[in-house]
């Protein structure tokens, strides 16, 4: 950024149509801040504050009664910590309990919806007839709002009235009687159908999408070499949708691992130990019992797993994609 | 058109019936159930109605104050939206004009709110609350405006990241000739760029709508009675003794509606807007 102010127009450089370098202004000013004022601001009193408020919590022996001045609970340094991560007292084995739990979830529910989102995506890819109705259709799960979606999860569980058990038992003859599917360890399972239900349209959405960018003449070079549709898949569609994926699997894990609506209503708020995700148990200790500290502690590890998953995932798939 | 093997032909078609089947069969027992009466709903399950009513519809609203939800959810719902796409239209505008100090820094940060885990700022963005009260007397806690303050940072990220990405599809001759014309950079962003930006506008709303109409965790911890929206209120139902499964799918039925209808309209621009980001 240089400061020329006397540059006429004929003679500036012509303006670029470069999709990611501004065009450079030629003086320092203060008008790009000033645009960003109110985002900068709110997101400062929404998020970051509180969220250091949050870290400076977890410090603190923290319960109900200093709520209103709990700048004034007493220091435990890293006393919570302490607790949570210590995997051989109550509080730590549930939360290695939870944390274990997540992460079968979240496998599940991103492997699940990643080939279904890709296998409808493919399947729709070149269909004539129908390809609109269906991809409105699928997009439906996604539109609809979480606590609806999931509420009426909760009626087609439901052991003596529901849809599920009504199938399976008497339509199909899976199960000899009806189950309790939101209770014990079939409330896990129940959890991961709903979450993919909600969540695969997403993935066929982007998905989709990044497929109408692959040239045709890509596949009929292809079909003219006689690969068949598994190799194309694999030679053309895969390592072209290298970009979208990358994207796709972040932002899914990213939702995924910090699930909460889908517990809370289907559940109704005291989630079965089985299938109890790991913010399901934050809450649980900072709104039941009422113990901020402890829960603050536990989010604070929450976040740093986050973080460090993040930045591992982003330095490993940025070489395979830019190769790609 | 690709030729199509036979295997590849059961394949496609035993994807799509499947998809469709799992994809339908909990909206259908949605809309089936709403029109049973209660006493069909509590017997066995079955996938018809047998004398459809249509009186869920009209005991829901007396069941749970569910006209008073409604109205809260569209207050905060609109509030949230307008508010969060005029702050992500004039961030995104800075972002994608000028380059000044900190521009990574702003993009890094607001992504990677986008990985906090909103319980650890729940609490004390409550207290924050109880706090600005105690000096101002604004009146938060438990207010919509509490509410719609936090709703427009959570959609913030996806929408200045989508705007910015579709400012700097807008040639920058349409600037230079607008510049020339003695346009200062107010002008230039109304006159010029958001007119141009309309259909990732339109996305973003609707984005922006939809995340504050079905948040559940916040809305429950900083909502009271009087401002409760649909997304907590709709548990009011299931959490009786005696579940009125009919009124809970039609009032489900009836507040998805509208979110459901917007999204599937503008479904391709929301798909183009998502996508621009991880195809470039």
């Amino acid at each position: 950024m240089s400061i020329r102010t006397d540059v006429k127009p004929e003679t500036r450089r012509p303006p670029t149509v470069s999709a990611t370098a501004p065009a450079p202004r030629r003086r320092r000013t203060w008008t790009p801040y000033l645009f960003l004022l109110p985002a900068l601001a709110l997101e400062l009193v929404v998020h970051f504050g509180p969220m250091l408020a949050g870290l400076v919590m977890s410090l603190l022996k923290l319960t109900q009664y200093q709520l209103a001045r709990w700048w004034e609970a007493p220091w435990t340094g890293f006393g919570n910590f302490e607790v949570v991560l210590d995997v051989d007292q109550p509080v730590g084995a549930s939360l290695l309990s939870s944390f274990l739990i997540t992460l079968a979830f979240t496998v599940i529910v991103i492997a699940a919806s990643w080939v279904m989102g890709t296998a409808a995506a493919v399947s729709l890819q070149n269909a004539r007839v129908g390809r609109g109705v269906l991809r409105t259709l699928f997009l439906v799960p996604y539109a609809l709002p979480a606590f609806a979606a999931v509420i009426t999860w909760r009626f087609l569980f439901q052991r003596d009235n529901g849809m599920v058990n009504h199938v399976l038992v008497d339509q199909l003859g899976v199960l000899d009687e009806n189950a309790f599917f939101l209770l014990g360890s079939n409330a896990f399972w129940a959890q991961c159908v709903v979450a993919v239900w909600r969540l695969w349209p997403f993935a066929f959405l982007m998905l989709m999408a990044g497929l109408q960018s692959i040239p045709g003449e890509l596949y009929e070079a292809g079909t003219l070499d006689g690969a068949g549709p598994w190799r194309q898949f694999r030679e053309i569609t895969l390592p072209l949708l290298a970009p979208v994926n990358q994207v796709l699997v972040l932002v899914m894990f990213l939702w995924t691992f910090k699930e909460f609506e889908t517990p809370f209503v289907l559940f109704g708020g005291s989630a079965p130990e089985q299938a109890r995700l790991i913010n399901v148990e934050i809450y649980q200790n900072s709104f039941v019992t009422w113990n901020f500290g402890l829960g603050a502690a536990m989010s604070a590890v929450l976040l740093l797993f986050l973080l460090l998953v993040t930045g591992v995932y982003l330095l490993a798939t940025r070489r395979k994609v830019h190769e790609a | 058109m690709r030729h199509e093997t036979s295997g590849y032909r059961i394949f496609r078609w035993s994807t799509l019936t499947v998809l469709t089947i799992f994809v339908c069969a909990p909206l259908f027992v949605m809309a089936s159930t709403a029109v049973k009466p209660l006493n069909q709903v509590q017997s066995d399950f079955t996938w018809l109605p047998a004398e459809p009513t249509l009186a869920p519809f009209v005991d829901m609203w007396s069941t749970v104050p569910l006209a008073q939800y409604f109205a809260n959810s569209i207050i905060v719902a609109g509030a949230t939206t307008v508010a969060s796409v005029t702050v992500a239209i004039l961030a995104a505008y800075a972002i994608s004009r000028w380059r000044f100090r900190g521009r990574e820094a702003f993009r890094l940060a607001v992504l990677s709110t986008q990985m906090f885990p909103g319980i650890l700022f729940l609490l004390p963005l409550f207290l924050l609350f109880v706090l600005v009260d105690r000096y101002t007397g604004l009146g938060l806690v438990g207010s919509r405006t509490g509410l719609t303050i936090t709703y427009l940072t959570f959609s913030l990220p996806f929408a200045i990241w989508m705007l910015v990405g579709y400012f700097q599809t807008i040639p920058r001759e349409l600037d230079e000739a607008a510049k020339i014309d003695g346009a200062g950079p107010l002008r230039l962003l109304v006159g010029i760029l958001v007119p141009a930006a309309r259909p990732a506008i339109v996305a973003v709303s609707i984005f922006s709508f939809m995340v504050a109409w079905g948040e559940v965790l916040f809305a429950s911890v900083l909502t009271d009675e009087r401002t409760r929206t649909v997304a907590v209120g709709l548990q009011a139902y299931a959490s009786e003794s005696n579940v009125y499964w009919n009124q809970v799918m039609a009032a489900s039925l009836v507040v998805s509606a509208p979110v459901v209808v917007a999204f599937l309209l503008l479904q391709r621009h929301i798909a183009s807007g998502m996508t621009a980001g991880a195809v470039k």
